[in-house]
């Protein structure tokens, strides 16, 4: 569980967020959602501790990490993963290469076990077939699948993912969410997720956030997106007229 | 890797070709070599200024510590300051060292331009984009790098006298008679002759290697090196081919 | 502008001393230096080579037309060649262009690895990337642009003969006696020294321009070609201070 009490950030005088509180829970996927601008990059950035908070605090189950020097958040960090935007995958390393790198530099496994390791991560993310392709030779999609089993290749505790489904299609986008929800649910991780993709929200919401303007708006799960009458939730999720319709078609309206 | 050389010398070449057209509106043209005289020479004046006076001290000094044991006079120092700054180190060093800023700046530029579909944008207005883009450029570059080989070999000499003078490694009489003495015209117009070519390389290879490079931004890094190291080894060459038939 | 200097100053040194730590695992850190060391030595191998023999070639060519209406005899060529492209055009030629080669390929791969969010993956991993990604470089660029640059001087004074022995300028007896004449070995201490810092300043600059770039292509760019200017102005300054300190 990561907890976030009265979170601030300011950068030179304006204030990106103003006093969040929230929690994220353990084996469930949690959502941080909002507009362009609303500080969800800033957010997840501060709950991986890529920066520090001008003030609030962030907990990892009994761990402060705000209070933490480097060497500590170091150590933390081992069981931290995460999922960038752009996959943030090594030019140079093939598929397999970039799975093996967090075994290669932080355990001292043989050279079968990390064999075995890679080979059961590429079997998760079902990409039998690439272990000798190079980023650059595949997909989109399948960059983010990399991208996902070199970040659970550790057996993290805290699994962060950035905009997983941008620039994908709605079909591929599915097959992500399905993955990052699956291994949630059988590694009991605690899963992070910063999105403004609304099937991602109606699918894997297991605990939504709506950032708007640095502040918390509203919080709340799926089931419960469709009734609420809360305006910024609604012109978020359901922004053209036509979705508004069919909410409408759908509340029995 | 030969047929790669001739396929990339032609392409060059063709390049150039059409560059040579008449312009649509010369007064945009103008208003371009304007511009690129200011970005390239304005814009390099400080740094050759710094490189020439650390270049002329640098060669002051060893001259003077390497006759300190032959028989040659120490008034050569001078002599040998001033043609080998004229001759070969202003105008070589300088503009390696514009390459690397004036070349890869150009090189990104156009790059960039092609990568963002502006080139694109500019070729279906019915723009000599060839002509549009690289000329100014290379105009701008043939005006304004012999001043700046001019400029800094005045400060290489005047760093030389610097380096030796107040030091007390020779005198001042010592340096200007140095300075003063075997002086050949033809020296001065043979750095021209070299700064008006090595313009042409800094300028012309870069943009060539921008204006086809292709795909995303590592291959734009690419062409930036490329741009700088290609520049870099034209310059060496045609400066041996220059003393060759010069000399 | 002063403020800014101390800014980045500052910055730089903090990097150097991020990067002294303990490393994560001994293993890939060699791999990565070995990587290093064969992109940037074996890399380097042609260019460095063709640089070399026109350096030679020129400074050879001018000397022998300089010395031409001299009272110093004509041997002296060979001399002046050797100790000129020891103490000073192997090295600083040399690293200029490998400046150019080396220093922007590492800013153009660090500055990609900052915006492709390639870092911040390391940094979240728990990597010291400071350690990582720059200390390698460092170490393959010490060991090998020594080597590089004697490899240069070699091939210079070989480019020289090549220059003046088959075209009649000078007799071979003459050019032999010269390269053998006068032979100081300290100079080349002096030429090591210089290689050893050139090829810190090469490296160290370019990796900082590029670790700490912000932004998109256009940053990219300029970090890019301050690699190559900052890179060169170190080099120059530091080819005087050298001298100034060894002479």
């Amino acid at each position: 569980m990561i907890r976030a009490i009265d979170i601030k950030k300011s950068f030179d005088d304006v204030e990106v967020l103003k006093g969040i509180t929230t929690t994220f829970e353990k084996g469930k996927t949690n959502l941080i959602i909002g507009l362009s601008g609303a500080g969800k990059t800033v957010f997840l950035k501060l709950l991986v501790s890529l920066m520090k908070p001008t003030e609030g605090e962030i907990w990892y189950d009994d761990t402060n990490i705000t209070k933490l020097n480097k060497r500590q958040l170091i150590d933390l960090r081992k069981d931290i993963g995460m999922l960038f935007q752009g996959s943030a995958l090594f030019d140079s390393l093939t598929v397999e290469e970039n799975i093996r790198f967090p075994l290669d530099m932080f355990t001292k496994k043989s050279k079968k076990e990390k064999q075995y390791r890679v080979d059961e991560m590429i079997d998760v993310v079902n990409l039998k077939g690439s272990n000798a392709k190079y980023p650059g030779e595949i997909s989109g999609g399948m960059q983010k699948r990399v991208g996902i089993a070199r970040s659970i290749v550790l057996n993290p505790k805290y699994l962060f993912c950035d905009e997983p489904n941008s620039g994908l299609d709605p079909k591929t986008s599915m097959v992500i969410d399905d993955l990052i929800h699956r291994i949630t649910k059988e590694n009991q991780i605690t899963t992070v997720i910063n999105t403004h993709d609304m099937n991602s929200v109606m699918e894997i919401g297991e605990k939504i956030n709506l950032l708007h303007m640095g502040k918390l708006a509203w919080v709340g799960n799926k089931d419960e997106v469709l009734e609420n009458e809360n305006e910024l939730l609604q012109n978020f999720i359901f922004a053209s007229p036509f979705l508004q319709r069919l909410r409408k078609r759908a509340l029995g309206k | 890797m030969i047929l790669n050389i001739f396929y990339h010398i032609g392409r060059f070449v063709n390049l150039f070709r059409l560059m040579f057209s008449k312009p649509e509106k010369l007064s945009m043209y103008w208003k371009e070599v304007a511009r690129q005289m200011n970005d390239i020479g304005v814009g390099s004046v400080l740094i050759v200024s710094m490189i020439a006076l650390f270049i002329g001290a640098v060669a002051a000094m060893q001259f003077a510590y390497q006759l300190g044991n032959t028989f040659v006079p120490l008034y050569y120092t001078g002599y040998v300051v001033r043609d080998m700054t004229i001759i070969e180190l202003a105008p070589t060093i300088t503009c390696l060292v514009l390459a690397g800023k004036v070349g890869s700046n150009i090189a990104a530029e156009i790059g960039g331009m092609r990568q963002k579909e502006q080139i694109d944008a500019l070729e279906i207005m019915g723009v000599n984009t060839a002509s549009y883009l690289i000329a100014p450029k290379l105009i701008a570059a043939l005006i304004v790098v012999p001043m700046l080989v001019a400029i800094s070999a005045f400060i290489s000499i005047f760093g030389g006298f610097l380096a030796v003078v107040p030091t007390g490694m020779i005198t001042e009489a010592d340096y200007v008679l140095g300075l003063r003495s075997f002086f050949v015209p033809y020296n001065v117009f043979m750095m021209f002759v070299k700064a008006f070519v090595f313009a042409f390389m800094l300028s012309a290879i870069p943009a060539y290697q921008g204006y086809f490079v292709k795909g995303g931004s590592i291959e734009l890094g690419k062409a930036s090196t490329n741009a700088v190291v290609l520049s870099d080894v034209a310059i060496l060459l045609s400066d041996y081919i220059i003393a060759l038939i010069l000399t | 502008m002063i403020i800014s200097f101390f800014y980045h100053l500052g910055r730089f040194v903090n990097l150097l001393r991020l990067m002294i730590s303990k490393p994560e695992n001994t293993k890939m850190y060699w791999k990565e230096t070995m990587r290093q060391m064969n992109d940037i030595g074996i890399g380097s191998l042609i260019i460095v080579f063709l640089i070399a023999l026109f350096i030679g070639a020129v400074s050879a060519v001018q000397i022998a037309y300089q010395l031409g209406d001299q009272i110093v005899p004509m041997y002296y060529t060979g001399y002046i060649v050797r100790d000129m492209t020891i103490i000073e055009m192997a090295p600083t030629l040399t690293c200029l262009v490998l400046a150019g080669k080396v220093g922007s390929n590492i800013a153009a791969e660090l500055g990609g690895m900052r915006q492709k969010e390639q870092i911040d993956a390391l940094e979240i991993m728990g990597v010291n990337t400071a350690a990582y990604l720059v200390f390698p470089k460092i170490i393959a660029s010490l060991f090998i642009v020594p080597m590089l640059v004697a490899i240069a001087a070699v091939v210079a004074i070989f480019g020289g003969y090549l220059a003046v022995v088959p075209t009649g300028m000078i007799t071979e007896p003459e050019y032999v006696l010269g390269l053998r004449a006068f032979f100081v070995p300290y100079t080349v201490t002096i030429m090591f020294v210089k290689s050893f810092v050139f090829g810190f300043i090469l490296t160290s600059i370019p990796a900082y321009q590029g670790f700490y770039v912000g932004g998109g292509s256009l940053e990219l760019g300029q970090a890019n070609m301050n690699a190559v200017v900052f890179s060169n102005v170190g080099i120059l300054f530091f080819d005087f201070i050298i001298t100034l300190m060894m002479t």
